[in-house]
């Protein structure tokens, strides 16, 4: 390792206002630990055009996470959000001349449409939801399955602003047929064998008033690496749904067959607690993923870091569930024996995380910090690993070891 | 050709993939043989990170079934003794 890299690294893992601890140059900043060896390894902090340095975890296709210190706040900067492909043609489209069709056998009335008559057309709207990756923490699964070895900061909280999906296959006069929606983006393979990265939703969901068509995040137009110039938002449910760089819309009345709808992105029926359902798709044994599990993470304190002693220390952290809202996060300082309520900071929509907040002066000695979400339905996090293989819906209590 | 695909990532790609291309780059496979073979064929679509990334995770059925993905799902066209050689290698260095 370099110097000037060593020195990046060092910058990068610091928190602000606390302590350095030993472990910060073993973990590179780029933990956390319990990733594959190789992971650990491979991944540095690499700059792509127009972000700032992340944590890359592959160069082609690009998928580069989000550090966790970002995550301190209520909404993740466009520069420091994390970057996902399947699919290493990355378009490069000019807005001018970008177009937006509207088909299918369930479309009465196809249309093509502009940037400008997209946001001309039909009524705008704006709000705050969480773009989560369905693999998100999949590098800490036990056993490890393949696939990217994503740590916790592949996702981020972002403003979005776009016309819902719904007016716009009105507009394209989808009939009672239609069972399915599906997307395709600009994104190619570098060989044609590959399957196109195409995702369908069930039709009640492309028409629910949630979902958006958008091109605005955070204030500023999307960014190149997530979807510009339009991308579907599709609030509550895994990122994997939110199609960028959207160029096609295919509104069908039978089950999409395609590899990336059909046979990816699925887990086993029955094992996680998610309402909602993609009927449709569903197999004897799997069912694609959904709605995102109830969660948290801490993201203001550092796995192995040595704090003050009888000083008030601020544990800060985030928490979100599928779209219902969180009701409570609870806070335990010895391991789990003992849960107290944290703070919940300013709700900012069901969509969107909770920031929340937990004091304590801590006595001399070891303590381990977990933060628990429960939802407005009841529904909390699992101490005990669901195991999938693909390695999703990874919302297991985070453990944080520090010493005082 | 990897040559060749890169080159035309560049271009559809603008500045964006040439510092991909540089990061890329760096990658340096463990010596051993099938190597080669790897690096022809794997780097057609997708960086070799990939690999290090997932290891040592995968035992000989996991890269078997890793490589397979690429072939009959992704479209790669490796022949099979290309394949053999390259889960042999796999397995050996960046195997579990």
């Amino acid at each position: 390792m370099n110097e000037t890299r060593r020195r990046l690294i060092l910058a990068m893992a610091g928190s602000a206002g606390l302590s350095q601890a030993p472990g910060a140059l073993a973990d590179r900043g780029i933990g956390p630990a319990g990733l594959p060896d190789g992971a650990l390894d491979s991944s540095e902090y690499d700059t792509l055009p127009g972000k700032q340095p992340l944590i890359k975890r592959s160069w082609r296709p690009p998928n580069f996470e989000t550090p966790v210190r970002n995550f301190n706040d209520p909404y993740t900067p466009n520069d420091a959000f994390f970057v996902r492909y399947h699919l290493a043609g990355v378009p490069e489209i000019d807005a001018s001349t970008w177009r937006l069709r509207i088909g299918g056998d369930a479309a009465g009335t196809p249309l093509e449409l502009s940037l400008a008559e997209l946001q001309s057309g039909y009524p705008q709207v704006e709000f705050a939801a969480l773009c989560l990756c369905s693999g998100n923490r999949r590098g800490l699964s036990k056993p490890h399955v393949p696939g990217i070895q994503w740590g916790h900061g592949a996702m981020g909280n972002a403003l979005w602003k776009g016309v819902r999906l719904k007016d716009v296959l009105a507009r394209a006069g989808i009939t009672g047929r239609a069972v399915e929606v599906a997307f395709d983006g600009a994104d190619t393979a570098p060989i044609d064998a590959t399957p196109d990265f195409v995702k369908s939703l069930p039709a009640w969901k492309a028409m629910d008033e949630n979902t958006l068509i958008a091109w605005e995040m955070n204030g500023e137009p999307l960014p190149h690496w997530n979807g510009y110039p339009v991308r579907l938002v599709v609030p509550g449910w895994t990122a994997t749904y939110w199609m960028k760089h959207l160029t096609g819309i295919d509104v069908r009345s039978t089950p999409s067959t395609g590899f990336w709808t059909a046979q990816a992105y699925r887990i086993p029926k029955g094992r996680f607690p998610v309402v909602d359902r993609f009927v449709s798709q569903e197999s004897e044994t799997t069912t694609p993923i959904t709605e995102m599990v109830t969660n948290s993470l801490i993201t203001n304190i550092r796995d192995q870091g040595i704090y003050r002693a009888k000083t008030p220390l601020f544990v800060r952290g985030v928490a979100w569930d599928g779209g219902y809202g969180v009701d409570r996060v609870e806070v335990s300082i010895d391991g789990g024996r003992l849960w107290q309520a944290g703070a919940l900071g300013e709700d900012l929509g069901r969509f969107s995380w909770r920031q929340w907040s937990f004091a304590f002066n801590p006595e001399p000695g070891e303590h381990v910090l977990m933060a628990r979400a429960t939802n407005r339905i009841g529904v909390t996090q699992t101490f005990d690993l669901v195991f999938n293989p693909a390695g999703y819906h990874n919302n297991v209590v985070q453990r944080v070891r520090i010493r005082c | 050709m990897p040559c060749t695909f890169l080159r035309s990532l560049i271009v559809a790609a603008g500045t964006c993939a040439s510092l991909a291309w540089a990061g890329e780059d760096n990658i340096r496979l463990k010596e051993g043989p099938g190597r080669e073979i790897v690096e022809t064929r794997c780097v057609s679509c997708h960086s070799l990170d990939y690999i290090e990334m997932n290891s040592p995770i995968l035992d000989r059925k996991g890269w078997e079934a890793s490589v397979g993905k690429m072939v009959r799902i992704m479209g790669a066209r490796i022949d099979e003794a290309e394949v053999q050689a390259i889960v042999d290698y796999l397995t050996t260095q960046y195997g579990k």
